[in-house]
């Protein structure tokens, strides 16, 4: 007996068909930390070969054309394949249910198809990869993509298409789920805020993802069938595309970061002990985000072309879209006023995301500011922005909540020391990586280029350097967190003391998450009650 | 809500093992069909957008490009369209009070006519391509509209031929719900599958009423 | 323009540092005060507070709203090129930067600009989207095909700044460099002296008779088509009622695609040029319409 519950999701079953035929969330989500892991080295491996490339100003490494197709791959990799699907389908999947009290998401065969039509977008783009890459950037800008480049445009975007389908259904299964599944007692207000950030980044990719599904489409049929709605050449205008395209990759972002917020609340609370400070203003400012989100996607174009005016109103949007962020952060500061602190590994990846968040907003007020953005614009000044915002702040929270949650997944805990370390070094290998970016691009080295000018060189050299130690950073989870699936101390059903509906079931959880469906009496992170005066079990109809 | 009464027991063998019972399970599908449908309205709007900005940018070429649709084989289409979404609501109608031939001869009917919408669509398409007014593929058109007239062509294509994929998900849609039918997995408790490809049929009716005058009919009020 | 882009850069950077560092020091501050160990095992039960939520709240409004107004007057001025600028044409194409001065002088991936005098460009691109941006004077602008986008600057200093193409455009996008070279009044009038080719306009002239424009647009309004005679800037009405100004990027469209949008009175009767002249090419007949005198060329002078 090593302290484990008798039969629990991943031993009812062995066998792949009992994997590949699931319909259970929680093993739904492991397959896709499977797959997007694989697409985080997969795109990782592009990172390391831009930045060897970039240690010299010449490009001696590699040809042009092969340069400018690692980059693309690099981008459409990390944000079709990892970041956008990372925290909504592995953590999403795995959570929602368990967070709201309910023994699955509403479409249980709806979730597994999401994760095949994934899988078969995602193949589509390895094989446009293998069959000699795409060199447009992940942006896709025509006529470039529809026209001049002669690499492999449409099988990159008919598979992004096809896994633009994987979103849209994973966000429709988690509106219907939190909509209509929440345990008796369980209001919104009472729902945790990681729940709310879900919800938030689901509208997005419902509403918005159809429209990146249409565009990308329409340059597909250009590139294959000759339709013209792009071409200069036929009265066509490359700027549409770019509205378009904008329209969706702007609340991308959005989808990027709301649910890595949405971690980084549950973090604060439960490594302070405390309720996560104004939860009504933190609660709505994903959703003020994920509205004002979808007004804001002129601000990458101000330089494309679009009137003076336009210009205006898009940027006045824009610095209003940093305001429900700026809420956040204060919240989560005044959160850990009078906590009880712990320095857990998951707590040093949520401190390091709001400092590295902080920074990543900050600049975001440089690029909204019109007169600024028109100098940094398409420069490394960039390129560190979302780096701080995506890397700093996606991947960081992602990291913190797989940590975190990482007993309730295998019902072991990782060690503690080596993680800390790990997040001590991803957190300054991140920032060497991309502060000097900042600088860079504010000297004007612009973005995607192969070779650049020789007073770049020592700055660029520093981002490199600190690119090997990011590396290092994050190889050394993926080891000790494999190892632990076998060697790591038991975990219990809450290690971490906290509160939580997930954390009331076992470790691993049943496969119906909860033997019976839990009464909800409080609000989320009531950590001045014991869990047992928050949570009433055996009181719900039947099991 | 979850500690109503006791489900009841025919209604027990559809219920999902994720669900507290029928009721949830029914609002769960409503809601998922609706959020779909929003999905949806996204999906056509990105070319409807791109459809009004260019329609402004060149109405010419626009009105001109429309005068070349056949009027009349849109107007069959769309009165074929409008009889199908009877049927379907019918199919619905028949499927409250439970009486199973009548649910699949209605769906049969909403399906035959679905193809005769396609049958038509294709000679149209036929049409287009012998008159070479296929974008990238044959196009010409006449003076002074030869560049322009292709990008309204190009909508008409994408536009249409999304609009008829639909269609067809629809028609195979409906041929599963046929066959549940006829093996008699609906009752008037039961029946939210029907109600719900009900609700995609109309929706794809709906787009074509706003496509046929778009695309139709624009040339002719200029 | 830079100093002014530099002083709202400044003040960024320093409300980026005031709010970044408060952070950092609130962190670290509660992390250490409120760390947990006997006797603290729980935080302490606080909800909200609506005063200091409005406050911080209002404060980076208030702050952001500062921030927008000050880059909206930097923008507004950077996309109004002052009356008098010198008017240089510049066609991008993979992977190259074409330039003519309106005196005639072409160049190829190098500016040659006076001190203290305002350079106007006129952008086109032959293929894909190229940008033109010049680090040291903070300016940058798409090159689009098929429209035409401007963008100005003043050098203050002789010397050379470094041009980058700061849109991606293709394999060579990085080797799509070019230099400005800034040179005192002087020195720029005797270089623009060197390799005279004609002026634009005299380009455009040429291009007008040997294209045979000239058969129909007669100056004294007696052609088939309407006299181009101070056209320039003019409002024109066209068939069916509508106006549109005579701008570049009008006559550009009228000589590709001139059926549509026809003079009022006039028969849709001119051929297409598409594929007959180059961007080049059209910049020069348009710098020639614009010697025959119109609004702009009159409020220049």
């Amino acid at each position: 007996m090593n302290g484990l519950p008798r039969e629990h999701y991943l031993n009812v079953d062995y066998g792949i068909r009992s994997w590949l035929f699931t319909t259970d969330h929680k093993r739904i989500a492991w397959l896709y930390l499977l797959s997007v892991t694989v697409f985080f080295f997969f795109g990782g491996i592009f990172a390391t070969l831009i930045r060897i490339e970039l240690l010299t100003p010449q490009g001696d490494l590699v040809q042009a054309e092969t340069y400018n197709k690692f980059f693309t791959m690099h981008g459409v990799t990390m944000v079709f394949f990892f970041l956008i699907p990372a925290t909504p389908a592995v953590l999403g999947n795995f959570l929602v249910p368990m967070m709201i009290g309910a023994r699955d998401l509403a479409f249980p065969r709806l979730n597994l198809a999401s994760w095949y039509i994934f899988v078969i977008g995602g193949l589509f783009t390895l094989a446009a990869a293998a069959a000699g890459g795409v060199d447009t950037g992940w942006t896709f800008y025509t006529p470039y993509s529809s026209i001049y480049s002669n690499t492999h445009v449409a099988l990159t975007v008919v598979g992004i298409f096809i896994t633009g389908f994987s979103s849209i259904l994973t966000g429709l299964n988690f509106i219907v789920t939190i909509h209509k599944m929440r345990a008796p007692g369980l209001t919104w207000f009472r729902l945790p805020l990681f729940i709310w950030a879900i919800y938030a980044t689901s509208i997005i990719f419902i509403l918005g993802t159809p429209v990146i599904a249409i565009t990308l489409l329409l340059v597909g049929l250009e590139r294959l069938f000759g339709l013209g709605i792009f071409d200069p050449a036929r009265g066509g205008d490359p700027v549409l595309f770019q509205h378009l395209f904008w329209f969706y990759s702007h609340p991308a972002v959005y989808i990027m970061i709301l649910p890595a917020m949405g971690v980084e609340s549950e973090l604060i609370a439960a490594f302070a002990r405390k309720r996560v400070f104004g939860y009504e203003f933190v609660a709505f400012s994903s959703l003020a985000i994920a509205v004002i989100g979808f007004l804001v996607w002129g601000h990458h174009m101000f330089v494309a072309g679009q009137s003076v005016h336009a210009g205006l109103i898009f940027s006045l949007l824009s610095f209003l879209v940093a305001i429900p962020s700026a809420i956040k952060v204060f919240n989560w500061t005044a959160t850990l006023h009078r906590g009880a602190i712990s320095y857990d590994a998951p707590m040093l990846y949520a401190l390091g995301f709001i400092g590295l968040f902080t920074i990543g907003g900050l600049t975001g007020l440089f690029l909204a500011s019109v007169g600024v953005d028109v100098h940094v614009h398409d420069t490394y000044f960039i390129i560190a922005h979302f780096h701080y915002i995506m890397v700093g702040g996606s991947i960081m929270a992602y990291l913190g909540g797989i940590h975190f949650w990482w007993p309730k997944m295998t019902g072991r805990i990782y060690p503690e020391p080596v993680a800390r370390v790990a997040a001590l070094i991803v957190f300054l290998g991140f920032n060497l990586t991309f502060f000097p970016q900042f600088v860079l691009g504010y000297l004007g080295m612009p973005r995607r280029y192969h070779a650049y000018p020789p007073e770049f060189q020592v700055l660029n050299v520093m981002s490199s350097a600190g690119a090997s130690i990011l590396a290092v950073g994050y190889l050394l989870p993926l080891l000790y967190l494999i190892w632990s699936l076998r060697y790591g101390r038991v975990a219990g059903a809450n290690p971490w003391g906290a509160r939580g509906l997930e954390w009331q079931t076992p470790s691993p959880p049943p496969t119906h998450n909860f033997d019976t469906i839990p009464l909800v009496t409080d609000a989320a992170y009531a950590y001045d009650k014991e869990p047992e005066e928050v949570y009433e079990f055996g009181k719900s109809s039947h099991a | 809500m979850s500690s109503a009464s006791p489900p009841m027991p025919d209604a027990l063998s559809v219920r999902a093992h994720q669900f507290e019972n029928v009721e949830q399970q029914h609002e769960a599908s409503w809601l998922g069909m609706w959020v779909f449908l929003a999905t949806e309205v996204m999906f056509f709007g990105g070319m409807f957008t791109g459809y009004a900005f260019y329609r402004s940018g060149y109405p010419g070429a626009f009105a001109a490009g429309s005068n070349r649709l056949d009027v009349l084989l849109g107007a069959i289409n769309t009165a074929v369209l409008i009889a199908s979404s009877f049927t379907m609501a019918l199919a619905v109608h028949a499927a409250q009070q439970g009486r199973r031939r009548a649910i699949v001869n209605c769906l049969l009917l909403t399906m035959l006519l679905g193809t005769v919408f396609l049958g038509i669509k294709s000679y149209e398409y036929y049409e287009k391509f012998v008159e070479h007014l296929v974008p990238g593929w044959n196009f010409s058109f006449e003076a002074p509209f030869e560049r322009t007239a292709e990008i309204f062509f190009s909508f008409y294509f994408a536009m249409t031929g999304m609009h008829a994929l639909h269609m067809i998900i629809g028609i195979v849609l409906l041929a599963v719900i046929a066959l549940k039918a006829r093996r008699g997995r609906f009752s008037a408790e039961y029946y939210t599958p029907v109600e719900l490809s009900g609700l995609y049929w109309h929706f794809v009716d709906l787009v074509w009423i706003f496509l046929f005058p778009l695309l139709y009919l624009v040339g002719r009020h200029l | 323009m830079a100093p002014r882009v530099d002083a709202l850069f400044y003040f960024l950077i320093a409300v980026s540092l005031f709010f970044g560092l408060l952070i950092a020091v609130l962190i670290v501050y509660f992390a250490v005060k409120y760390r947990r160990r006997p006797g603290r095992e729980r935080g302490a039960l606080i909800e909200a507070n609506i005063p200091l939520e409005i406050f911080w709240t209002a404060v980076p409004l208030g702050l952001t709203m500062v921030m927008f107004v000050w880059g909206a007057t930097i923008f507004f001025d950077e996309s109004e090129p002052p009356v008098g600028s010198i008017d240089v044409a510049v066609v991008g194409r993979q992977w190259m930067w074409k330039i003519q001065h309106p005196e005639g002088r072409r160049e190829i991936d190098e500016l040659h600009v006076p001190v203290g005098r305002p350079v106007k460009l006129t952008m086109i691109s032959e293929d894909v989207i190229h940008d033109f941006f010049v680090p040291e004077f903070r300016i940058k602008k798409d090159v689009l095909p098929g429209r035409y986008t401007t963008a100005w600057f003043q050098a203050t200093k002789a010397g050379e700044y470094r041009v980058f193409c700061s849109q991606y455009c293709g394999a060579q996008h990085s080797g799509m460099l070019a230099r400005v070279v800034a040179m005192e009044p002087a020195d720029y009038q005797q270089w623009l002296g060197g390799g005279l080719t004609g002026t634009p306009a005299e380009g455009g002239r040429n291009l007008f008779q040997r294209l045979g424009c000239a058969t129909c647009h007669k100056s004294d309004g007696t052609g088939q088509g309407p006299s181009l005679v101070g056209l320039f800037g003019k409002t024109v009405k066209l068939e069916g009622g509508k106006t549109v100004v005579a701008d570049a990027a009008y006559i550009r469209e009228s000589i590709l695609d001139p059926r549509a949008k026809v003079v009022a009175g006039y028969k849709p009767i001119m051929p297409l040029f598409k594929g007959l002249v180059s961007e080049e090419g059209i910049l020069q007949i348009i710098a020639f319409i614009q010697s025959l005198g119109g609004e702009e060329s009159a409020a220049a002078r």
